[in-house]
């Protein structure tokens, strides 16, 4: 036993690369820390940020995204035990880690597996390529680490930038990834981190107009579902209901595809 | 002169009834009470159809559901073959469908002969072939039906419409109650007779007519496991709202503001040819429609000169004279709806049309464009849907995706360049579900179709368009 | 002549043409397919018939071509339909150089124009004097329209000064008869191609721009005659100067006919539907011509038996 007194962490927000605190200035005491608790102006800023990284993003290779979210995997390995001494438990770590590099290798693979040339009953060259839907609000699951994990990676694997509502009893993991993140090459703002009341600012960013997306995987109070959902009809987001997945299962494509839009360009053949 | 005599399709070939009933578990029944469907090139009442209220939906659901147990668990070769059935039947019956279209929906026949009918039966004979191949689409090796599809169609392409419905919903093991739109229910009505002699078993589909309650029953019925929607924004909201909490699965097709850009160095005849086929087809009534010109400054006074002209020789009137080129607004509200905008752009911006004479009965407007729009005019901003152009203009390659992109809709665009690599450039920037680049207005039973933001979610057509009726 | 180049070279001209905008060949001919579903009944069939037949050249251009078969053709040219005296004659007759001066005694004071081909037609691979003796030699027998071949490996080859200044030599050749310059559109292969050899043409002096010789596959196409009247209607736009199209080649039915003046109408305009600026080279479709006439006539069919073999 060190006599050393240890310096804690301050548990604050992840917008637009940078760790602010809530600009209301206020905290809520959790999992024994005190962490940050978004307002609706936070939650407006990570649209904002979010909205200002999808070009650069959404525009760079399917091999840069990859090997960005590689390397998330490389510096999550490596701080495994931070993970662990937030409760996570060290298999849960090591899927979270594997579901980096699965979804790494998904990013330029994607777009050959649900796009192809359409063979029209005409002169003409038709291609269908996925696309990234652009902003997307996540409520984030109560597995504070593989869940999580789960959630973001296929959403930022494919070109969109999101905003994610950590779970409200555990958010710790969340903004230790936000660390992981800001250490991985990951630009600014493709993934932005709010702590706090779910009932508080998930409605904002379901009635946020410039939010092209909604994963409600992580809310647990069916009416809050159903208002969350209601409201994001508004602009027609997309949206993925709240479920209960089995985290440790191959996680199929569906996450991959729900924040795609099919593009399909027309051209004519001829000399 | 040469004057083109009249060519006029024959009626003949169309056996009106007098009344139509509804479609459920395979026998036409009497509604909750009736309306009428008029010719909206005359204003001539031309059947009178029924009215299903909520009863009547639940007993369509009913059927839907019951058939749903032996349809779903047929072998996908068989399903297939009634799919294949029907689209020959289609094929055979096709000038019978494309008078009858034109009659109800008022577009020309050279459209519901050359275009409508024939996608119809592709559309069948695609999706027919899906029904054995399930397990090879790309979506696991077993994908599950969900159920009983909800389905609510425009009346912009009231038969084609519902080809892209039924026939995915069919070929992947679903069963249907599908609503026509209120102007336009006879083609759906005459289809559910070739389901009839296609031996098609009874419940597999169900027609049901009426306007937006019997949508809403349909849409909000608790035994629907799949909701199907194309029409505008404003319904597509609802829908989407009333599902929020249930397990349905939703596709919506909405509305549009398309971009169609035009650059210096395009082949410029034909872009003519796209902005007039982009604009004008079926009246405008077309969620996809290049309803926005943009077009490169150095070159918009000659693209302006040479689509006037080319406007001018746009035949208005009888949509079943062969060689009408612009037919009947579809309805007297839609009409209301194009004046009262056209009336908010001659305020804003320069109007002109062709000279052209408008028969005195039934709907009609002539071809119109606005120059001289600007983003912020309401015309840039709000889906039309009839046959009118609002013209802008751009300097730079980045200038026109920043104005194309500028809408809360993201259903089509079109590119019109001789340079390859800017084509490719700008199909990548703009925010659409379908661009066409150097054609417009082109669309196949292979090519998804659907939007992007507010013209709503999901695909329709190509294997993409299996998707929203299965379990993945 | 032209307004738009005072003193061409291969540059400038080069420059010229490549600067015409491009066509899209599925677009073109989507256009062309869409024309072709007008339904022309009744008495805009019967308009669009006798139009169709005044502006006929009809042609004879074979080797085996003697003055009794020209003979014949005359008498067919002007008097198309013997039972009918309200038939009317063709524009024109066309002929190789060789039977210009039987055609020319035969055809005196009917009317009906002489066309003759020249400038070593079909291929156009001759010397230009060759060329140019071969048009006066047509021109002093008394053919008053030539019909001149350009020469489209020149053309192909990037030499469109070649082209042009042959073009306007054979013009000066012609004195007052009218020329026709035959692109060989099958030849030229690309849409392109074929719009900037009507530039070239129209721009060096031709009265008319012409699609093919009828000797190479494919000769008169819908899409390309569109494309030619496009450029017409184009270079009035630029110049005032109008200039006449002959589609030729392979247009052998009444229907076919009918959709090019469905074109005409309605691509280049009403004022080009006159045989002083648009005319047919053929054969065999005056007689498809002729029985559609006498069906809408009598009310019923005829048969080859009642037309004449000419």
């Amino acid at each position: 036993m060190s006599d050393r007194l240890a310096v804690l962490k301050t548990y604050k927000l992840y917008v637009g690369g940078k760790f602010p605190r809530s600009e209301s200035g206020r905290t809520y005491r959790v999992q024994d820390s005190n962490v940050a608790k978004a307002s609706r102006k936070d939650a407006r800023d990570a649209v904002l940020a979010a909205r200002a990284a999808v070009k650069g993003w959404a525009g760079a290779t399917a091999y840069n995204r990859g090997q960005v979210l590689y390397r998330i995997a490389e510096m999550l390995e490596g701080r495994r035990d931070e993970f662990v001494a937030l409760g996570s438990k060290p298999a849960e770590v090591d899927a979270a880690v594997d579901r980096w590099v699965w979804y790494a290798g998904w990013t330029d693979k994607i777009a050959q597996v649900v796009g192809g040339a359409n063979p029209v009953a005409g002169p003409y060259f038709n291609l269908s390529a996925p696309e990234p839907t652009g902003v997307v609000a996540i409520v984030a699951p109560s597995s504070p680490l593989l869940g999580l994990v789960s959630v973001i990676a296929p959403a930022i694997a494919t070109g969109n930038t999101v905003v994610v509502l950590a779970a409200e009893e555990s958010p710790l993991a969340a903004v230790t990834l936000g660390e992981v993140m800001a250490t991985s090459d990951l630009p600014g703002g493709v993934v932005n981190i709010l702590t706090g009341s779910t009932a508080e600012v998930a409605p904002w960013l379901a009635s946020h107009l410039d939010v092209n997306a909604l994963d409600l995987t992580g809310v647990s109070d069916p009416a809050l579902g159903v208002d969350l959902e209601i409201a994001a009809a508004q602009n027609l987001k997309r949206v993925l209901r709240p479920s209960t997945p089995d985290w440790a299962a191959e996680p199929g494509l569906n996450r991959l595809t729900s924040f795609l839009e099919t593009k399909t360009v027309w051209h004519p053949k001829g000399s | 002169m040469f004057t083109y005599a009249p060519a006029p399709e024959s009626t003949a070939i169309v056996d009106l009834k007098p009344s139509y009933g509804l479609f459920v578990d395979g026998k036409f029944t009497d509604g909750s009470g009736a309306f009428k469907t008029i010719n909206p090139a005359t204003e001539e009442v031309l059947a009178e159809v029924a009215l299903a209220d909520e009863a009547d939906v639940d007993r369509a659901v009913a059927a839907a559901r019951k058939a749903f147990k032996k349809w779903s668990k047929m072998k996908g070769s068989e399903r297939g073959k009634y799919l294949f059935r029907i689209a020959r039947i289609i094929q055979e019956r096709s000038r019978e469908l494309a008078v009858l279209e034109s009659l109800d929906n008022g577009k020309p026949i050279r459209e519901s002969r050359d275009v409508d009918v024939p996608l119809v039966a592709a559309h069948f004979f695609y999706y027919a072939g899906w029904a054995d191949k399930l397990s090879y689409a790309g979506f696991g090796p077993n994908p599950q039906p969900l159920g009983v599809a909800g389905q609510v169609i425009p009346w912009n392409f009231p038969l084609l419409m519902l080809a892209w419905k039924i026939a995915p919903a069919l070929a992947t093991g679903n069963t249907v109650v599908l609503k026509p739109a209120e102007t336009t229910p006879l083609t759906a009505l005459l289809f559910a007779e070739i389901c009839q002699q296609a031996d098609l078993p009874p419940g597999v589909v169900n027609i049901v007519t009426g306007a937006g309650a019997t949508g809403a029953a349909i849409v909000n019925h608790p035994g629907v496991d799949k909701v199907a929607f194309t029409g505008s924004t404003e319904v597509g909201r609802l829908i989407a709202r009333s599902v929020a909490g249930t397990r349905k699965k939703v596709t919506l097709e909405l509305g549009g503001k398309a971009a169609n850009i035009v650059f210096e160095d395009a082949a410029l005849d034909q872009a003519v040819e796209g902005i007039v086929n982009g604009i004008f087809f079926n009246q405008g009534h077309v969620c996809c429609a290049g309803s926005r010109l943009l077009v490169q400054e150095s070159v918009a006074d000659q693209v302006l000169e040479a689509l006037k002209r080319r406007m001018a020789t746009l035949r208005v009137g009888d949509p079943l004279d062969k060689n009408t080129d612009i037919g009947a607004i579809n309805s007297a509200e839609q009409l209301a709806r194009i004046t009262a905008l056209a009336e908010i752009g001659s305020a804003e911006a320069e109007r002109w049309s062709p000279p052209c004479e408008l028969p005195s009965k039934g709907f009609w407007f002539a071809p119109t464009i606005f120059t001289g729009v600007t983003q912020a005019h309401r015309i840039a901003q709000e889906e039309v849907f009839g046959p009118v152009l609002s013209v802008l203009t751009f300097r730079t390659p980045a200038e026109a995706v920043e104005k194309a992109n500028n809408t809360p809709y993201g259903l089509s665009a079109g590119i019109w360049t001789e340079k390859g690599s800017r084509i490719l450039s700008m199909a990548d920037k703009l925010r659409a579900g379908v661009v066409w680049a150097n054609t417009f207005n082109k669309f196949d039973p292979t090519s998804p179709f659907g939007g992007y933001k507010e013209s709503g979610y999901g695909r329709e057509g190509g294997r993409h368009g299996l998707e929203g009726y299965l379990d993945v | 002549m032209t307004a738009l180049l005072t003193s061409p070279s291969n540059a400038t001209l080069r420059a010229f043409l490549h600067g015409l905008p491009g066509v899209d060949a599925v677009g073109l001919e989507q256009r062309a397919a869409g024309l072709s579903t007008r339904s022309i009944k009744t008495t805009a069939k019967a308009y669009a018939l006798d139009l169709a037949l005044r502006m006929v050249d009809l042609t004879t251009l074979e080797g085996a071509d003697t003055p009794g078969k020209v003979r014949a053709l005359c008498a067919k040219a002007m008097r198309p339909d013997p039972s009918d005296p309200d038939c009317p004659s063709t524009a024109a007759v066309c002929v190789y150089p060789s039977m210009v001066a039987v055609a020319h005694e035969e055809l005196k004071g009917s009317g009906v124009h002489l066309a003759s081909v020249a400038t070593a037609f079909p291929a156009g691979q001759a010397p230009l004097n060759v060329k140019l003796d071969d048009t006066r030699a047509a021109v002093a027998a008394g053919a008053d329209e030539i019909d001149m071949v350009i020469s489209r490996g020149a053309f192909l080859a990037g030499d469109y000064l070649h082209v042009y200044e042959e073009v306007a030599a054979v013009k000066e050749a012609c004195g007052d008869a009218h020329l026709k310059v035959i692109l060989e559109t099958g030849e030229l292969a690309t849409y392109d191609n074929i719009r900037r050899a009507s530039w070239l043409a129209m721009m060096a002096g031709a009265h008319f721009i012409k699609t093919s010789t009828g000797k190479v596959s494919p000769a008169a196409t819908l899409p390309t005659t569109l494309l030619m009247l496009e450029a017409v209607r184009d270079y009035r736009d630029a110049t005032g100067t109008k200039i006449g199209v002959k589609p030729a080649g392979g247009i052998r039915t009444s229907k076919d006919a009918i959709k090019y003046l469905v074109t005409v109408n309605e691509i280049a305009g009403p004022d080009w539907l006159d045989p002083d600026w648009f005319r047919f080279g053929a054969s065999t479709l005056l007689n498809d011509l002729l029985m559609q006439r006498h069906k809408l006539r009598t009310g019923h069919y005829s048969g080859p038996d009642y037309m004449t073999v000419d």
